[in-house]
């Protein structure tokens, strides 16, 4: 099978007017911390595959953006990405399994309409039937109210032998920049690598913290190898390692690292792993939101610092 | 789905606590005072078990399908499908079940209670009352707001406890209509026990 790259010219000359005009418009939205922030230049990562940089942290929306018709709480949901943009942040990524999460990041990006330019757009498929799969993404595309998405991925590799195809062809007709796969908590790894050998993927996700780190062995290496960007999920293991850590005190050296919280501290270990392209953290806070953003500015840690955290963490 | 062992109950939650418990606040201020209408109806269900009336049996059973359809349609279907996909399923099994209770207590006049007197019964309108008068108080103890107390003929829980202590009641066989309030009873608990677990 053809692997189709897109050419990145056409597409990153609009984009970056696009980028251009919503911080122009999105200025006076920024809160001030985030505005703060954004006085150091954000840490990005190339997309392997086109050379379009990105920031290290992202938003996630599993069950944090799955508010229903709550209209308080899609509110809440809609100052979290605007905080989000205005710290610098650009990959939101959503499924069709989320519930509401794709419809209430709809209702962010029209609340704020000149920030829709700064989103980049990753979604999933994930249907059994392979007939269906395109009418699930149209009807995603509705609910982000998106004229496209950047990146589709097959989600926990459902249906992943019609599905690819049908997202490449997508991709050829340039109705999506990059197609991927996921999975999560360490599930159908050797499947998994089998694809990323033998498909022409732009991205991956799959779970990575301080505590998970399968992947170091065999997925992120061969990420690297195959030149394919890598998305991470569960990067506090849904909370609980926030929760858990939040009972110590944060090293001393971490501010070696510019970390004042747990949440940069995890992220950042995550982030400076030289395969990974942007950790996807999912929250409903404004504060927390911030503070992961966090993690996207400052120092990273080098492979002794990342020795050092992980025996840390490990101690406690 | 491969792999299913190494799935957990969390792995299927799709919401917060602080979601789900919203839920409940949006639909019982979105449906007052139809919870007045139902504890009302609960009532006379007890006062119908206690009664000489011959067609109380069907009279019940008229009321419990009521509370059943109304579960499915206006709160799984219309309500918790927005945050959970599963519910668009739930509904139809409280559809279905709305169809069972027809079949047990009107075709079959099986909700004959000939005397409240028996072990049997006694725990069967014990469980009702839990169900009617002090299921809805427990939501305070796992920390919900009044506004989002759960009441029996509007919410599933209630509704399908009161039904299982109901069936219990009844003198005649009527298996048919137990696996789906059990099941539910079993699906609420587990979503319950995780969303305590992850806060």
């Amino acid at each position: 099978m053809k692997h189709l790259r897109t050419s990145p010219s056409a597409f990153e000359q609009r984009r970056a007017l696009l980028l251009a005009l919503a911080a122009q418009f999105a200025a006076p939205l920024m809160a001030p911390s985030a505005a703060v922030a954004q006085a150091r230049p954000i840490i990005t990562r190339p997309v392997p595959s086109s050379g379009v940089a990105l920031p290290v942290v992202g938003l996630g929306s599993w069950i944090t953006f799955n508010v229903g018709n709550d209209r308080g709480a899609r509110d809440m949901c809609a100052e979290v990405m605007r905080n989000f943009f205005a710290a610098g942040g650009r990959l939101i990524d959503s499924s069709p399994m989320y519930g509401s999460a794709q419809e209430v990041i709809g209702y962010g990006l029209s609340k704020f309409d000149k920030i829709l330019g700064q989103v980049f757009a990753a979604d999933k498929v994930w249907i059994s039937s392979a007939a269906r799969g395109p009418s699930q993404i149209e009807t995603s595309r509705q609910h982000w109210n998106v004229p496209h998405f950047d990146l589709l991925q097959v989600h926990n590799l459902l249906s992943w032998q019609e599905h690819l195809p049908m997202l490449l062809a997508m991709k050829a007709a340039r109705r999506v920049r990059y197609v991927g796969i996921t999975t999560s908590e360490g599930r159908r790894h050797r499947e998994f690598e089998q694809v990323m050998a033998s498909q022409p993927l732009d991205f991956v996700q799959v779970t990575y913290n301080i505590v998970d780190r399968e992947v170091e062995q065999r997925i992120l290496p061969l990420a690297l190898d195959r030149r394919i960007g890598v998305l991470i999920n569960r990067p506090f293991r849904q909370g609980e390692l926030i929760r858990t850590l939040n009972r110590h005190a944060l090293p001393g050296w971490a501010a070696e690292i510019d970390c004042t919280n747990w949440a940069q501290f995890l992220l950042k270990f995550i982030v400076s792993h030289p395969a990974v392209t942007c950790a996807i953290p999912a929250t409903s806070s404004v504060a927390h939101v911030l503070e992961n953003m966090g993690a996207a500015y400052g120092r990273l840690p080098d492979e002794s610092m990342r020795r050092r955290m992980v025996a840390y963490v490990e101690k406690l | 789905m491969s792999e299913w062992w190494t799935y957990r109950p969390s792995d299927f939650l799709l919401f917060s606590s602080r979601t789900y418990n919203r839920l409940f606040e949006l639909y019982n201020a979105d449906i007052w005072p139809l919870q007045i209408v139902a504890l009302v109806s609960g009532v006379a269900i007890l006062a119908l078990l206690h009664g000489r009336i011959a067609w109380r049996g069907r009279l019940i059973t008229v009321i419990l399908v009521c509370c059943w359809l109304w579960v499915a349609w206006a709160f799984h279907w219309q309500r918790y499908a927005t945050i959970n996909w599963a519910a668009t399923y739930f509904a139809a099994a409280f559809a279905i079940e709305a169809m069972f209770l027809v079949w047990v207590g009107v075709v079959r006049d099986s909700f004959r209670v000939d005397s409240i007197r028996t072990t049997r019964a006694r725990w069967g309108i014990a469980i009702f009352c839990f169900a009617l008068l002090v299921k809805p108080f427990l939501g305070l103890l796992l920390g919900r707001s009044w506004q989002g107390l759960e009441f029996f003929g509007v919410t599933p829980d209630p509704t399908a406890i009161a039904t299982l202590g109901l069936l219990l009641t009844s003198r005649r066989k009527s298996w048919l209509a137990w696996p789906i309030p059990v099941l539910w009873c079993l699906i609420s608990a587990t979503t319950l026990g995780v969303l305590l677990q992850t806060g």
